[in-house]
C-alpha cells in the first residue's frame, strides 16, 4: 500500500455520519480533536525538543549524583511507558501485560552475559530482539480475541512466563533474581550510565515518532477509531495489530536492557502483573492519545515514589488518590488536558453545536 | 519413579481444599464482573482485609474456641461494609466507563487499601490458631486427614450452592442477572438498578472477606498476600467463563489440584502447573470453558 492510499484510509475510517463531527474522533466516549497524524512537529516543538536535549546533555557536568541516577530511571520508566502507549493508546489493543516484553528483554540480557558470557554488546542487542519475539508470539494468539478477552489471554500468557522465572532458581535465581552483573567499564559510572540511557532512550522515541507518523502509525489510529470500518475498506486489522504489537515489545525489551545498564540486577518483579497495571497508570497520568503524555507520567510517578517515599510509607496512597482523582476528572491525562486547554480557538469556534 | 498412593490421596486433598478458597476468592471477583462489569483488581486487597480482620477478631476472644467462628462470620461482614462504602462512594458513578479504565480504578484503589491494612495491622507476619475441632487431623484407612481440609471441602460446594440459589431462586438475584446481560432495560422496567449493583458487589466483598477469613488458619497472614490470589482468581475466572459461577469452581478445582499434584512430578515447578493449563484451556478455548453470562 503506498502513503497516499493509507492516508485515505485513515481519513475514510474517521468520517462519521454526521459531517458536524468531521473534526473529532469520538473514542472511548470522550470527543478528542482530531489530529492529522500525517504532519511531522511543528518547528517550535522541534526548537523546544532541542533545547531540551542540550539541557538533558549538560546536566550531569552541574547535578549531584542521586539527581543524574533518579533522571537515568525516569528514562528507562518512560520509554516502556511509551512502548506501551504506542499499542494501547495509539492502537486501541488492551495490552495488559506490557512488564512482560520489559521483563523479557531485561532477563535475555542478564542471562546472555551471565550464562553465556557474551559480550555487553551483544546481549544488549538479543534483548529487545527476544522481547520482540515474545511479542510475537503472544501476540499472535491475542489478536484473534479483542478488548477484554485479549487482555485476559495476555494476562494468562504473560503469567506463565512470570510464574517460570520466578521458580527457575537454576537459571533465573527464582525470586531473588541476579545482581551485580559484569557491565562494561563506562557502565560503571553513572554519568557514563546516564549518557548511553539517554542517547538509546531519544533514538527510541524519535523511532516511535517515526513509526506513529509513518502511514503504518496512520493505520494503526485508524483502527483504533474504528475497526469494522477498516476491516470494511480491506485493512488487515489483526496484522496491522500484531505488528503494533511487536514493535511496542521490541521498545520495551529496550527498556529492560536499559534497566540493566542502570540496576545492573534482575527480578521477576520486572514481569509480574502489577508493574504492568502501573505501566498502564502511567500512560494515563500523562494522556493516552499524546505521544509525549507517557513521558510526564512516567515522571511524576518516579518523582512521587522518590520524594513522597522519603516522607512517608504511604506514598502508593498518593499514587491511588491522584489516579482516581485523574480518573473522575481528568480521564484524557494531564497532557490530553492540556492539549485541550491550550489548543487555537479557530478549532473551538469550529466545533459549534457539538457538545 | 515409586508414587505411594496415600501421597497421591493427600496432596489430593491438600490441593482440593486449596481450590475451595479459590473457588469462594473467584466466585465473587466473578459475580461483581458479570453483573457490574467491573474487573476488581482491589478484591485481592479485600480478602487481604478479610483476613487480618479475622485475626483480629480471633486475637480479641483470646483462647476462646468461639472466635474463630464469630470471625468467620463478622470478618466477611467488614470487608462488605468496605465494599458498600466504596460503591456508593466511588464506584456507583463509573459503571458507564469502559474496562480498562474501571481496571485502573480498582488498582487505585488496591493501592489504596493495601496502605491502609499496612497502617491498621503493620507489616508481620501474623497467624490464626482454628479452633480444636478443626485442628489436627483424623485417620480413615490409614490415611492422616486434615480436619481443617474437610471442613473446607464442606464448606465449598455450599458456598456454590447458595450462589445458584441466590442467582435462580431470589428476586434480587434474577434482576442482577438480567442487568448483567442488558442494565438499561431492566432500569426502563422501573427496577432501581443502583442498589441492585451496590448488593452484587458487596456480595462480591462478603465472598473475598470469607475467603479471607478461611484462609488465616491454613497460612501466615502478611502483606502482600494480595498479589497473588488476585493473579490466580483472574485466571481461575477467565477459564470458567466471564461471570459463570460453576465455570469458577471448575477453574478453581483445575488451578488447586494441578498445583498439589505438580509436587508429585516436579515439586520445585509445582506452582508452575497451573498457569501452564491455564494457558492451554485458554489456547483450546479463549473465551473460557464455560459460556460466559454476558
Amino acid at each position: 500500500m503506498s502513503a497516499e492510499n493509507e492516508k485515505t484510509v485513515y481519513e475514510s475510517a474517521c468520517i462519521r455520519e454526521n459531517p458536524r463531527s468531521k473534526n473529532e474522533i469520538v473514542m472511548y466516549g470522550v470527543m478528542l480533536p482530531k489530529h492529522m497524524p500525517i504532519k511531522l512537529a511543528a518547528p517550535r516543538w522541534l526548537w523546544l525538543t532541542l533545547a531540551l536535549l542540550l539541557a538533558l546533555l549538560l546536566l550531569p557536568l552541574a547535578a549531584p549524583l542521586f539527581y543524574i541516577y533518579i533522571i537515568s530511571v525516569i528514562f528507562v520508566t518512560a520509554l516502556l511507558a511509551m512502548s506501551l502507549n504506542l499499542v494501547l493508546g495509539y492502537g486501541g489493543v488492551y495490552q495488559f501485560h506490557h512488564a512482560v516484553f520489559y521483563g523479557v528483554g531485561a532477563y535475555t540480557a542478564t542471562l546472555l552475559i551471565t550464562e553465556l558470557a557474551m559480550p555487553a554488546w551483544l546481549a544488549f542487542a538479543a534483548g529487545p530482539v527476544v522481547a520482540a519475539f515474545t511479542g510475537l508470539l503472544i501476540g499472535w494468539f491475542c489478536v484473534r480475541l479483542t478488548k477484554l478477552y485479549f487482555g485476559m489471554l495476555q494476562i494468562a500468557l504473560g503469567s506463565l512466563v512470570w510464574v517460570i522465572a520466578y521458580r527457575w532458581y537454576d537459571v533465573t535465581g527464582g525470586d531473588n533474581g541476579i545482581h551485580d552483573i559484569p557491565m562494561p567499564e563506562f557502565l560503571m559510572s553513572f554519568q557514563g550510565a546516564y549518557y548511553f540511557i539517554l542517547i538509546i532512550t531519544v533514538v527510541c522515541v524519535a523511532l516511535m515518532y517515526l513509526i506513529l507518523n509513518s502511514p503504518f502509525g496512520a493505520t494503526l489510529q485508524a483502527i483504533r477509531d474504528n475497526p469494522e470500518r477498516c476491516e470494511a475498506i480491506g485493512v488487515n486489522v489483526r496484522q496491522h495489530q500484531l505488528i503494533g504489537i511487536v514493535i511496542a515489545s521490541f521498545f520495551g525489551g529496550v527498556a529492560g536492557v536499559l534497566f540493566v545498564a542502570l540496576e545492573r540486577s534482575v527480578f521477576p518483579g520486572l514481569l509480574f502483573w502489577v508493574l504492568s497495571l502501573e505501566i498502564l497508570v502511567m500512560c494515563l497520568l500523562g494522556g493516552w492519545f499524546t505521544f509525549a503524555g507517557p513521558i510526564l507520567g512516567a515522571a511524576i510517578v518516579v518523582a512521587l515514589r522518590t520524594v513522597a517515599s522519603r516522607y512517608t510509607d504511604y506514598w502508593t496512597t498518593i499514587l491511588g488518590i491522584v489516579l482516581i482523582l485523574l480518573i473522575f476528572f481528568l480521564p484524557e491525562g494531564v497532557m490530553g488536558w492540556a492539549r485541550e486547554r491550550f489548543k487555537p480557538r479557530a478549532s473551538k469556534a469550529d466545533q459549534g453545536g457539538v457538545s | 519413579m515409586v508414587v505411594d498412593p496415600s501421597t497421591v490421596a493427600s496432596l489430593l486433598l491438600v490441593g482440593l481444599a486449596r481450590a475451595m478458597i479459590l473457588f469462594i476468592v473467584a466466585a465473587g471477583l466473578t459475580f461483581v464482573l458479570g453483573v457490574l462489569r467491573v474487573p476488581n483488581v482491589a478484591h485481592g486487597s479485600l480478602y487481604m482485609i478479610g483476613a487480618f480482620a479475622a485475626f483480629s477478631i480471633t486475637d480479641a476472644f483470646g483462647n476462646n474456641p468461639a472466635g474463630f467462628w464469630i470471625a468467620l462470620v463478622t470478618a466477611p461482614l467488614v470487608v462488605a461494609a468496605v465494599g458498600l462504602i466504596i460503591e456508593r462512594a466511588l464506584l456507583s458513578h463509573l459503571y458507564q466507563r469502559e474496562h480498562l479504565m474501571l481496571i485502573l480504578f480498582t488498582f487505585g484503589l488496591m493501592l489504596i487499601l493495601n496502605d491502609m491494612v499496612k497502617f491498621v495491622w503493620g507489616a508481620d507476619y501474623r497467624s490464626v490458631t482454628p479452633p480444636e475441632i478443626l485442628d489436627g487431623s483424623f485417620t480413615l484407612f490409614d490415611f492422616a486427614i486434615p480436619r481443617y481440609s474437610i471442613f473446607l471441602l464442606i464448606l465449598g460446594p455450599l458456598v456454590a450452592l447458595s450462589l445458584w440459589l441466590l442467582s435462580n431462586k431470589t428476586r434480587l438475584g434474577k434482576i442482577s442477572r438480567a442487568a448483567a446481560v442488558d442494565r438499561e432495560m431492566v432500569g426502563v422496567l422501573g427496577i432501581n438498578v443502583s442498589w441492585v449493583f451496590a448488593a452484587a458487589f458487596v456480595i462480591g466483598c462478603l465472598l473475598a472477606g470469607l475467603g479471607g477469613a478461611l484462609v488465616a488458619p491454613t497460612t501466615s497472614i502478611s502483606l502482600g498476600m494480595d498479589q497473588t490470589i488476585i493473579i490466580e482468581s483472574f485466571l481461575i475466572v477467565t477459564i470458567g467463563g466471564l461471570g459463570n459461577t460453576w465455570g469458577a469452581l471448575i477453574g478453581a478445582l483445575l488451578f488447586g489440584v494441578s498445583q498439589s499434584l505438580g509436587l508429585l512430578v516436579l515439586p520445585q515447578f509445582a506452582i508452575v502447573f497451573p498457569y501452564a493449563i491455564v494457558v492451554i484451556v485458554l489456547l483450546l478455548r479463549p473465551r473460557g470453558l464455560l459460556r460466559s453470562v454476558w
